[in-house]
């Protein structure tokens, strides 16, 4: 990948603005799709990328948004099964070459594993993050 | 057979009733909880409150026995994830999404999900009633190149009287049926067209226009 990235993100909630803004800080070209355009308050002063109002699950959305363009996308809105959707379309149809989701549902993230997607759960890294606080507690405990 | 279906509103009931009256045992998931009940009271059959892309409601609904499922949601990408859930986790031999953009059919096909839309039918029959009242009914087929159109023929049709070998039809079209007093026959070479003779005509979208005229005389 070339260092200046061409990037859609799809959701520009707390977690997609926040990537928009990073990325565009760093250069990159973003383009942050959202299906209320109230969202894009969320973005800040200094991001320079696009903004484009509209379902994602729409093809003719993605192709406004020139997904076809993509060297990453990233799934971010509230809906597993909207990013489930995004993730594949960007894939299959746009030849995306890194796809990323965020994904709620642990058992879903399993099942899309197998379809070859690349997801995040924030539920399972929590988690995760959580045990591990509390193993070295009670490490700390035995020693 | 066994069959799950996903959705509500009215879809939903009358694809109940349809699978009931055949003798299938199906098994309704709807995230209503107010429609759940409205359905287990009017359909004998099982209903299950809940998200039907959850795999444990999918479970819950018995998806590992079950024959086919269909996704009927307002929502695409319920159907997909419905369908592949039930597809890969469930192993479900049969799945059908509802898609309501139409450009996600070809999607869906790539993804591995069988799907249906009723847009382009309803479009087709849009403009061919107001283009001919002879033609009763067009069905689009494989995505759409292929169409399915049924014409009465009248009396003044440059086709009545003459055999289908005679006919100069465009290339990549075919009358498939002809429908005579309520008998339907596939026709062949010698076949004879007459008044009042119901034909299914098989067109593409490309030559839907000309094979028309060919038929019917009119210019449109």
């Amino acid at each position: 990948m070339s260092s200046n990235l061409y990037v859609v993100i799809v959701g520009c909630g707390r977690l997609g603005s926040y990537l928009a803004n990073a990325l565009s800080g760093k250069g990159h070209s973003v383009v942050a799709i959202d299906i209320d355009d109230r969202a894009f308050a969320n973005l800040s002063a200094a991001y320079s990328g696009f903004r484009v109002e509209g379902d994602a699950t729409e093809l003719a959305v993605l192709r406004e948004a020139k997904m076809d363009k993509a060297d990453l996308v990233i799934a971010t809105t509230h809906e597993d099964n909207v990013n489930l959707m995004v993730a594949q379309v960007a894939k299959k149809a746009f030849s995306v070459p890194r796809v990323l989701a965020r994904v709620f549902d642990p058992r879903r993230e399993a099942v899309y594993r197998r379809l070859g997607i690349e997801t995040i759960c924030p539920t399972s890294v929590a988690a995760d993050l959580f045990l591990r606080s509390v193993g070295r507690q009670a490490r700390e405990g035995e020693a | 057979m066994k069959v799950l279906i996903v959705g509500g509103g009215k879809t939903l009931y009358f694809l109940c009733r349809t699978f009931l009256a055949k003798g299938h045992e199906v098994t309704v998931i709807n995230r209503d909880s107010e429609e759940c009940v409205r359905v287990s009271r009017r359909l004998k059959v099982t209903v299950v409150h809940g998200d039907g892309s959850d795999p444990a409601i999918l479970e819950e609904s018995g998806a590992h026995g079950a024959d086919a499922i269909v996704a009927v949601t307002p929502n695409d990408q319920d159907n997909l994830a419905i369908c592949q859930l039930a597809g890969l986790q469930f192993e479900v031999p049969r799945a059908l999404a509802l898609v309501n953009d139409p450009d996600n059919e070809e999607i869906f096909k790539s993804l591995g999900v069988t799907s249906f839309s009723t847009t382009p039918a309803i479009v087709s029959m849009i403009e061919q009633r107001t283009a001919l009242d002879e033609i009763t009914s067009l069905i689009p087929a494989g995505e759409g190149r292929v169409n399915i159109t049924e014409v009465v023929l009248s009396a003044d049709s440059p086709v009545v009287g003459k055999a289908l070998r005679e006919l100069a039809l465009p290339v990549d079209s075919l009358i498939a049926v002809v429908l005579r007093d309520g008998r339907a026959v596939v026709p062949r070479g010698g076949t004879k067209l007459g008044a009042g003779d119901r034909i299914v005509l098989i067109t593409l979208p490309e030559n839907h226009g000309p094979v028309l005229r060919a038929v019917t005389g009119e210019s449109s």
